[in-house]
């Protein structure tokens, strides 16, 4: 196939990776000669975290496993912008089968690829929150359970959005979606409600678990590396805000991640084999408010200037962040010992305790550990 | 050599011989046995290069074929019933990769009311889905045809799917000549894809495809299905010329030189047919059976030529289309024109209810008689149904069919057809009745 060479239009920004540090701290994406495995011309909006996400991602495993790379992608708004017949934005081998099944063809491709003694193609399964932790979890639960050989990362834009933003079981209470819409006394999603995928990553055992934003880029491609050198089951679970779906500005994209972390709503941490193992601290913990202003789903909630119209709505997510921060330490400067405990393993029998970060539901359920 | 094996340990050993690389298994009867057998031999190291995977699903099964398809292993799978629906999705999806799986389908009735025996429904349910369909009329034919089908499957690059009867196959045993490892070795050539997930030759595989190309693709499904009606009948004669007997093929005619009933039927039934037709043609009876081995490509050129200008056709179907009648039957007409003045469906052995040579010799002597209606339901207890539509037109609340109706019966377990019209003082003696 023809590639396409990377060009960059921002150099030194963000979207690129500070390409003023020394060449050994730079990001894969500041290098002229990563993979570029989601090339551009695709059909993303303007500002899709998806998008970010997934090169930030695939380059980095690129890196990590030498260009020695298999893609499976579940059906969604990344599998439908990529690959406009005749057109495809994939420079690394590609395979779309079904919404539901990406974990499980993951599978196929590494169970095939070792028989054939090709185990140093390694493989990454990518989907949407919908695809993970709604249709797709039963092959993925079943991906985890048998320790396949496979990374499987999960692009979280909170919705379905390639069908018109519906709520999947990754929304978060009160936002608006077209399924909970903002109107009546309880508007947007339930409370108490919603899966909280990494932590039921943990449950199984899962070998390696981490959490990201695309705002972090130095800290997603760590985590993507690290993932790489690990064979088993892996699974990376990465913010993107979506600005159609979340009502956010194109330009807010990685300051909507960004603040998702700041707040406490999304935490970002690594497990392994069921247990915490760091988590990344808050340097300035904001108020929900900052976040919720930003985004039009929350519009009924709090305004774009920060007024509020539903204090109780707000001080109920300021309860999930607030929750969230005490169960993982967030606060803390640095991860210390004897610190935040993950969930249990089966597999391990480690005695520790959860909880549910997403759900935010009556008496603070959220916080139970 | 010929060996006295249950069909399943049969399947499971001529499987084996073709090396499969990767093998998913999700136990449904009545498949099992032959997931089983192939997971043992595996787990003993017989099978070197060969990953068995336990999957939680149907549909992970055949999602992990796919997988493995693409990523250049030979796949195999099996299933029935319920499973085959479960895993729908997947198999249009495999179909339309064009990723060369091969699939055993352990024919079995699809519920409610659930019900583990045998019939056809499952085939039909997934008739449209662009896999090849073959079926076996007898524990040979179903070790034979899927040595055929890895061949078929790759050679075209479509799905292959062995339909062999539940129980009546899968679980009887009989002497089957199994193919040796060196025989298949001959006759299979080792798979080397068309399209394959390979990072020093990146391609995407499954992108969305919109009305300007769908229709292209699509026909392309359907030209390699035609291809497949050529290349059935040629591998079923190479098979032939290398293991030394008949096996696979479009259709079997079984005397229908002359005959003015033809009957027509897919899997394990024509074996009660050709001896149903023996009998009569003993007797002077000028009948004829033919045996549809692909149902999907569908043959209709061979059909029409088995079948002639003027015989009546009478198509025995283990399955119907809910609200018409044959599926089998509209293509069986569409091939030998004269619809249904000429062509009668005849459903049969619904739920494993079994088909007896009595109630098959009535039929043909029907037709023969041309008293043969164009839809009959083989050994149906017109009173059953009668006492349940008279329960429905009394009381809006009339309660679930299956349940009324096995009350109606005593509770007593379905007979042989003969028997299973239950005599009217059995349904004077069952507990419950009218007015409950």
């Amino acid at each position: 196939m023809t590639t396409q060479p990377v060009r960059f239009y921002q150099v030194g920004s963000f979207a690129v990776g500070n390409r003023l540090l020394d060449p050994d701290q730079r990001t894969v994406q500041a290098d002229r000669s990563r993979s570029n495995a989601l090339t551009s011309g695709h059909r993303a909006c303007q500002g899709c975290g998806e998008a970010l996400g997934a090169r930030y991602v695939l380059d980095a495993a690129m890196r990590a496993t030498g260009g020695r790379l298999v893609a499976v992608n579940a059906t969604g708004c990344l599998e439908v912008f990529t690959t406009p017949y005749p057109e495809t934005s994939w420079q690394v081998p590609w395979l779309h089968s079904l919404f539901g099944n990406a974990a499980a063809v993951a599978t196929g491709v590494a169970a095939a690829l070792a028989v054939q003694g090709r185990d140093d193609v390694r493989v990454v399964a990518q989907a949407g929150d919908g695809g993970t932790v709604d249709i797709g979890f039963g092959c993925l639960s079943g991906m985890f359970e048998r320790d396949d050989d496979v990374l499987f990362v999960c692009y979280d834009n909170e919705a379905y959005m390639n069908t018109g933003v519906q709520r999947s079981a990754a929304t978060p209470p009160a936002a608006r979606t077209a399924t909970t819409e903002a109107v009546g006394p309880e508007p947007g999603n339930p409370f108490g409600q919603g899966k909280d995928l990494p932590t039921l990553a943990m449950a199984h055992g899962v070998r390696y678990v981490a959490t990201a934003t695309v705002a972090e880029l130095h800290d997603l491609e760590a985590k993507v590396e690290r993932a790489m050198g690990v064979r088993g089951a892996r699974y990376l679970h990465v913010l993107v805000p979506c600005p159609l779906g979340w009502g956010s500005d194109p330009s807010d994209t990685i300051r909507v991640a960004r603040t998702a972390k700041e707040t406490g709503l999304f935490p970002v941490y690594e497990a392994e084999g069921g247990t915490v193992t760091s988590v990344s601290p808050i340097r300035r913990r904001v108020p929900v408010t900052e976040y919720l202003r930003l985004q039009g789903r929350f519009r009924h909630v709090v305004g774009a200037d920060g007024t509020v119209h539903r204090p109780d709505i707000v001080e109920r997510l300021q309860q999930m962040a607030d929750a969230t921060v005490e169960r993982l330490g967030l606060d803390r400067p640095a991860f210390g010992e004897g610190g935040p405990a993950g969930t249990g393993s089966p597999r391990t029998g480690e005695a520790v305790g959860t909880g549910n970060p997403r759900t935010g539901g009556p008496a603070g359920e959220g916080a139970t550990p | 050599m010929l060996r006295q094996l249950e069909g399943s340990a049969a399947v499971a050993r001529a499987v084996a011989a073709c090396r499969p690389q990767v093998v998913c298994a999700y136990p449904i009867t009545p498949q099992t046995h032959i997931v089983e057998g192939i997971g043992a031999m595996v787990k003993a190291g017989d099978l070197p290069g060969c990953r068995f995977i336990n999957v939680e699903s149907e549909f992970a099964a055949m999602s992990v074929a796919i997988g493995a398809s693409a990523g250049g292993a030979r796949a195999y799978t099996a299933t029935a019933s319920q499973g085959l629906l479960f895993m729908a999705e997947a198999v249009y999806n495999a179909a339309g990769l064009g990723l060369p799986i091969v699939m055993t389908l352990a024919n079995r009735a699809i519920g409610a009311p659930i019900n583990i025996w045998n019939d056809q429904s499952d085939a039909m349910a997934v008739r449209d889905s662009g896999w090849i369909q073959l079926f076996a009329e007898s524990n040979q034919a179903a070790t034979d045809l899927h040595v055929q089908a890895f061949r078929l499957a790759e050679e075209l690059s479509v799905p292959v799917m062995v339909c062999m009867d539940g129980f009546v196959l899968t679980h009887a045993t009989e002497q089957v000549d199994v193919p040796t490892q060196a025989e298949v070795d001959a006759f299979l050539p080792p798979f080397e894809p068309r399209q394959l997930l390979d990072p020093d030759d990146p391609c995407s595989i499954g992108a969305m495809v919109g009305p300007e190309a769908f229709t292209e693709v699509r026909y392309l499904a359907h030209a390699k299905q035609l291809q497949a009606l050529e290349r059935i009948e040629a591998v079923g004669r190479a098979f032939g010329d290398a293991f030394g007997r008949l096996s696979g093929g479009l259709v079997s005619p079984y005397r229908t030189e002359g005959a003015e009933v033809v009957v027509v039927a897919l899997g394990s039934i024509l074996g009660t047919l050709a001896d149903v037709v023996d009998d009569l043609r003993r007797a002077g009876r000028p009948v004829g059976a033919l045996g549809i081995t692909s149902f999907r490509p569908f043959p209709a050129e061979a059909v029409r030529a088995a079948v002639g200008d003027g015989a009546r056709v009478v198509v025995v179907e283990r399955a119907f289309s809910v609200g018409f009648g044959g599926v089998l039957a509209t293509d069986v007409a569409m091939a030998v024109g004269g619809g249904a003045g000429r062509v009668s469906t005849v459903v049969a052995g619904l739920g494993g209810r079994p088909v007896t040579e009595r109630s098959l010799a009535g039929v043909i002597d029907d037709a023969l008689r041309d008293r043969l209606e164009p839809l009959r339901f083989l050994d149906l207890d017109d009173q059953v149904v009668a006492r349940e539509l008279a329960r429905m037109a009394e009381r809006r609340r009339s309660g679930p069919h299956a349940e009324n109706i096995l009350r109606d019966l005593g509770g007593a377990p379905l007979g042989p057809a003969a028997g299973a019209r239950p005599t009217p003082e059995r349904r004077a003696g069952a507990p419950g009745g009218e007015g409950r």
